[in-house]
């Protein structure tokens, strides 16, 4: 039986304590202080904890350490490499695709899972992607405009 | 001309951490006298540093609204220096100047011009003391970006900096700033990106919840089941067992605190508690009746005409009802906050649209005097209303004084749903006449618990009267099963949905179209203005309706801005379904600080909008809530957003108006107005379900709007 859960966090390794039902969301803020994923209902509704896990969306309030053993595990801190933010970043700052600011992270997540799956993505592949995330302030439009401009039939990566 | 003050310079040096301190004590300004709370002193709102950088404070904090920015940029066009130089501290009661709260799209309205006075006060005091420096008269300076130089020899120079190191001086000027002319706007009415952005988008962005201390516990509270509930029994015996757990049961507040939320969370739910609970026979659908049956005495506004001649003389009188139900503010942050009570002073940090009033509830539930406590506001996940109420923060200092280590509280959605201070649902009965004209004859208007917002009749109604039986404060409020409060644009919502949706079936019955009925009944000018803005925008198309190219337009008044939106939907006759198309949006905001800024207030109006109009509405069994997260309460998709277009209504003869409220307004009834107009259907209940919208859809026609 294991004795730690081993993961990659954001491109390096990590380990925790063996405590397989615990949820990936608390492990994150809690015992590794990694913020920036936020809980907004605790039920895997709203989206605004989505950290990536081996290249897909999961709501980490929902996932339980063991669901992560041995998996590739990137959360919003891991997504700029140093100072330079990847094109989606820079893209939600140039729509102004947030405002709170609060349900950004699980954006951004969702949005790289979504691009990493496919290269280039409709308007409507976008909508049907990121249907499940909650915005409350109404960035939605914009959320769109700016995962266009990345991914988009017409702009393609920056 | 200018005079030196007695007063001790080196406190005040000490107080702002060195640096410039250019002290004002001229009597208030006709600027600062629009809200005579806040100070007169400039160095309440800004210090200088000797490099300089600019601090600018604020007690307005930032929930997603982009005051960060606009204020920055108020600031900086006064000051006459780069955005750049300018650093925000927000909702800090320590370093702030007292403000009543973040809400009613007040800051660039009220706060702005303090803040603009000051800034613009501390640049005249700055440029008087280069003058005096430079030898030169005053008028022959010149500012930018910081650096005061005389006109025609740039080499003779003072930087704001260098003006701070050389002199820290208490000083007045016998003359009142002049506030820049929309003419000379460097940085005010541009798009800068938010300053929030880069700490938003990398997860940076420091939330209540995710400040920590060490030492911190995380606390988790008993609930009871239903509001009005009394706890009849409580048996801990199960989590005092769990290690490192610290159980409080003192006056009412049980809780149990562990250094991990989770252990505190699974601790709790091992707690037995019996409760007595309050049966009240009353859900989200007979509420309404049983809210006229308990209504309080009306306050009586707005009164004209001869009301009897005028029902007299009606060739027909439209009599109809109007009904809303309760919503839930649901920001995706819930309330949190994390305090610590240490040598006798309380440090809260906290999710709250009310620093200094939080604070001040703070102090008094634990009894402390409120200058032993400060209030800090970090970035805020969202708020509409709903953190303007935050008693996470009070439960976060009570636990920490008496368990002795700071103590963090996260409420869980579920918290959230039962402690928000819901938007009231409401009910607006009008009686309206129509003469051969087309012109309104008669409006008598009678609401229930949304309150006077949006009330006042800019229709040219010769005979009119407005009574107001209750809102969401005062008089009725404790009506409710549950607590009830401000929700963006508090009442406005309820009372523009009845009255525009009122006026459109008066439009329709005359055969007059929508847009030519509203301007043949006002002679509101700047309505008049945002009305064909709109129309024009949207290409609109004139009919009566129903014309069958289902849009319509509906408008408001709020926070001192005109609002007025074309919706085009599309209904599904067959399941009661609507998709909304294209919304425009004409807004008349006086001078507007950052355009971008309040574009994304009016796509964030319109898309909220779509939630208490399609599916927002809190369902309930007495005191019990039964919506508890957002599997059953369902805020709007991507799906549902349309087409946003904002048109801003040039009007820079006046002062900065309100712009986080108002398009959400007219929301209800402009898509209620163009269901109408797509398919003969009146809606007269939010949110338009699709069985309320199917029951409006086979209502037989004569007989409309459909009961809902």
């Amino acid at each position: 039986m294991a004795t730690e859960i081993r993961f990659r966090l954001n491109g390096k390794p990590a380990t925790l304590p063996y405590n397989p039902e615990r949820t990936l969301l608390r492990a994150l803020r809690t015992d590794l202080g990694l913020t920036g994923t936020h809980y907004g209902c605790g039920i895997g509704e709203c989206g605004s904890c989505t950290v990536v896990v081996d290249g897909k969306a999961v709501r980490s309030c929902v996932t339980t350490l063991a669901e992560i053993q041995g998996k590739d595990v990137i959360t919003i801190e891991g997504l700029a490499k140093g100072d330079r933010l990847h094109p989606l970043q820079r893209a939600f700052i140039e729509h102004g695709a947030f405002q709170c600011g609060y349900c950004t992270s699980g954006m951004l997540m969702n949005a790289y899972a979504l691009t990493k799956e496919k290269k280039t993505l409709s308007r409507e592949e976008i909508i049907d992607g990121m249907e499940d995330n909650l915005c409350r302030c109404g960035a939605h439009q914009r959320i769109i405009a700016a995962i266009e401009e990345v991914a988009g039939a017409k702009g393609g990566r920056s | 001309m200018t005079t030196s003050l007695n007063l001790d310079r080196r406190e005040f040096v000490k107080l702002l951490g060195g640096g410039i301190v250019v002290l004002l004590t001229t009597s208030p300004s006709e600027l600062f006298a629009q809200q005579r709370q806040y100070p007169t002193d400039v160095n309440a709102y800004l210090h200088i540093a000797p490099d300089g950088r600019i601090t600018v404070f604020s007690g307005k904090i930032e929930m997603g609204q982009g005051v960060m920015t606009s204020q920055a940029q108020m600031a900086a066009e006064e000051l006459g220096v780069s955005l750049g130089r300018i650093e925000m501290i927000l909702g800090d009661t320590d370093k702030c100047p007292w403000d009543m709260g973040t809400f009613g799209s007040l800051t660039t309205r009220m706060f702005g011009p303090a803040l603009r006075a000051a800034c613009a006060e501390a640049r005249l005091i700055l440029m008087q003391l280069a003058s005096e420096k430079l030898g030169v008269p005053r008028e022959q300076l010149v500012v930018d970006d910081g650096i005061v130089s005389v006109k025609g020899d740039a080499s003779r120079k003072l930087t704001y900096g260098q003006l701070a190191k050389g002199q820290a001086i208490t000083r007045t000027l016998d003359e009142k700033a002049v506030l820049r002319s929309v003419a000379e706007f460097k940085v005010m009415g541009r798009s800068p990106k938010r300053m929030d952005g880069v700490e938003k988008v990398t997860g940076r962005a420091k939330y209540a919840a995710d400040i920590t201390l060490p030492g911190m516990l995380s606390a988790r509270i008993l609930r009871p089941p239903a509001h009005g509930a009394k706890l009849v029994s409580v048996d801990t015996a199960r989590a005092e067992k769990v290690e490192g757990l610290t159980l409080v049961n003192q006056d009412g507040l049980v809780a149990v605190l562990h250094a991990d939320p989770e252990t505190a969370g699974q601790a709790l739910q091992t707690i037995v508690a019996k409760w007595e609970v309050r049966k009240v026979d009353v859900d989200q659908d007979s509420i309404f009746d049983y809210l006229v049956k308990k209504a309080p005495e009306p306050d009586v506004r707005d009164t004209r005409g001869d009301l009897a001649a005028a029902r007299k003389d009606a060739a027909k009188l439209f009599e109809l009802t109007w009904r809303s139900g309760y919503k839930a503010h649901a920001p995706i942050e819930p309330h949190a906050a994390l305090a610590e009570v240490k040598d006798g002073k309380a440090t809260v940090w906290a999710a709250t649209q009310t620093p200094f009033p939080t604070r001040d509830a703070v102090a008094s539930a634990i009894g402390f005097d409120p200058a032993n406590v400060r209030l800090i506001t970090p970035y805020v996940g969202g708020g509409f209303g709903g953190k303007s109420s935050a008693p996470q923060a009070v439960e976060a200092a009570r636990l920490a004084k008496i368990v002795g280590k700071p103590v963090q509280v996260e409420w869980t959605r579920e918290e959230e749903f039962f402690y928000d201070t819901f938007d009231p649902a409401a009910v607006v009965k009008i009686a309206s006449a129509v003469d051969a004209e087309g012109r309104i004859t008669l409006w008598e208007y009678d609401v229930y618990f949304a309150g006077a917002r949006s009330t006042e009749v800019f229709y040219d109604a010769p005979n009119a009267r407005v009574r107001v039986f209750g809102a969401w404060r005062g008089a009725g409020a404790d009506t409710h099963l549950f607590a009830v409060g401000p929700w963006r644009a508090p009442g406005a919502n309820t009372n523009v949905f009845a009255r525009e949706s009122q006026i459109d079936v008066m439009a329709a019955a005359a055969g007059i179209d929508p847009l030519e009925f509203r301007l043949r009944n006002t002679k509101d000018e700047r309505m008049r203005r945002v009305l064909k803005a709109a129309a024009g925008a949207a290409g609109w198309k004139a009919a009566p309706g129903p014309s069958g190219q289902g849009r319509a337009i509906a408008c408001g008044i709020d926070a001192g801005t005109y609002a007025a939106l074309v919706a085009f939907v599309k209904v599904d006759e067959a399941t009661g379904t609507v998709k909304v198309e294209r919304v425009v949006c004409a807004q008349d905001m006086g001078v507007v600080v950052n355009p971008d800024g309040a574009t994304m207030q009016v796509e964030g109006c319109i898309t909220m909008g779509l939630g208490y109009v399609f599916s927002e509405e809190l369902r309930f069994e007495g005191g019990k809530i039964l919506d508890k997260n957002f599997d059953s309460y369902k805020l709007p998709l991507f799906s549902w957003v349309p087409k946003i277009e904002t048109v801003l209504v040039k009007n820079d003869e006046l002062a900065p108006q309100g712009g986080g409220e108002p398009a959400i307004v007219p929301m209800g009834a402009v898509i209620a107005n163009a269901v109408f107009d797509a398919c003969g259907a009146r809606v007269d209940r939010l949110p338009m379900t699709p069985e309320r919208l199917l029951a409006a859809i086979r209502a037989p026609k004569a007989k409309e709007p459909a009961a809902g």
